[in-house]
């Protein structure tokens, strides 16, 4: 199951998991560390960021590590410069409107 | 367009926190005005090519400003602002949410806390907007009530609104 990025980093932990994984690859046990949660509840959380595809997984040895997928990531600064062009165009709206308001004013 | 008028957008991801800086070229009175009257909010507040429809506007602590924003499909999203705390032509603060048409909350998504900073310097006023919202998931959802296409033509829209309003203004 594919899920929505927005759902990924929706969680705490889940954010805090992104933050750790960005610097450096983890394995799930060194995540967990971090974490009061069990460490079922971080694989929880790990499982959900691969489904979204914000993380990535690679076998070393018999260790898992993850790491982050900077690629995807960027949808969500993508996704908030979108949420300022909505701005924009409210702001040029009301700037419109101001210029109307003190033509007519005159 | 006036492109010499400042505009900061900045997003705090780690504290869900939006905080949007724009200035414009009117003097306190009018922009407060703007902001804060269900005639001229009515006017701007939706971006093209959606428009807003207030349905009731109580503008006081405790009070509410209830509208839609409605797309050229008739699709229509209701929302509601909460007004908190007022001190005219100085800030206003408040809870935005969606709701129904008879302005029932929809409990799904919550909120996002608003304050609205004003202040005049040279016949220009600047606001200062600070956005709280509680998970990241909410400001997602705003997209997904339909904004998506009202920004993909952008400008080409603005440009038809700059025209309507040069007519009406004749």
């Amino acid at each position: 199951m594919r899920r929505d990025i927005f759902q990924a980093i929706a969680d705490p932990t889940r954010r805090a998991i992104i933050t750790l994984i960005a610097l450096q690859a983890m394995t799930p046990n060194a995540i967990a560390e971090h974490f009061d949660t069990s460490r079922q509840a971080v694989s929880k959380h790990l499982r959900i960021l691969t489904e979204c595809e914000l993380v990535h997984k690679h076998h070393q040895g018999r260790e898992i590590y993850y790491s982050l997928e900077i690629k995807r990531m960027k949808e969500i600064d993508k996704w908030l410069e979108q949420f300022r062009k909505i701005w924009e165009t409210r702001f040029h709206q009301l700037d419109n409107l101001l210029t109307t308001i003190k033509k007519q004013k005159k | 367009m006036n492109n010499n008028l400042l505009f900061d957008f900045t997003v705090d991801k780690e504290n869900k926190t939006i905080y949007v800086k724009r200035e414009f070229d009117g003097d306190l009175g009018l922009v407060w005005q703007a902001w804060t009257t269900p005639e001229m909010l009515d006017q701007w507040w939706a971006p093209q090519p959606y428009r807003n429809k207030t349905k009731s506007m109580d503008f006081r602590e405790g009070g509410a400003w209830h509208y839609a924003m409605i797309s050229p499909e008739n699709e229509t999203h209701w929302a509601r602002f909460d007004y908190e705390k007022i001190a005219t032509e100085r800030s206003y603060s408040g809870l935005d949410a969606f709701c129904d048409e008879q302005g029932n909350i929809n409990t799904d998504f919550s909120r996002m806390h608003w304050k609205n900073d004003f202040s005049e310097v040279a016949a220009r006023t600047t606001v200062s907007i600070t956005i709280v919202a509680d998970t990241l998931e909410t400001l997602e959802k705003i997209i997904a009530m339909g904004f998506r296409e009202g920004f993909t033509m952008g400008m080409d829209q603005l440009d038809g609104l700059l025209t309507t309003l040069k007519m009406q203004a004749r």
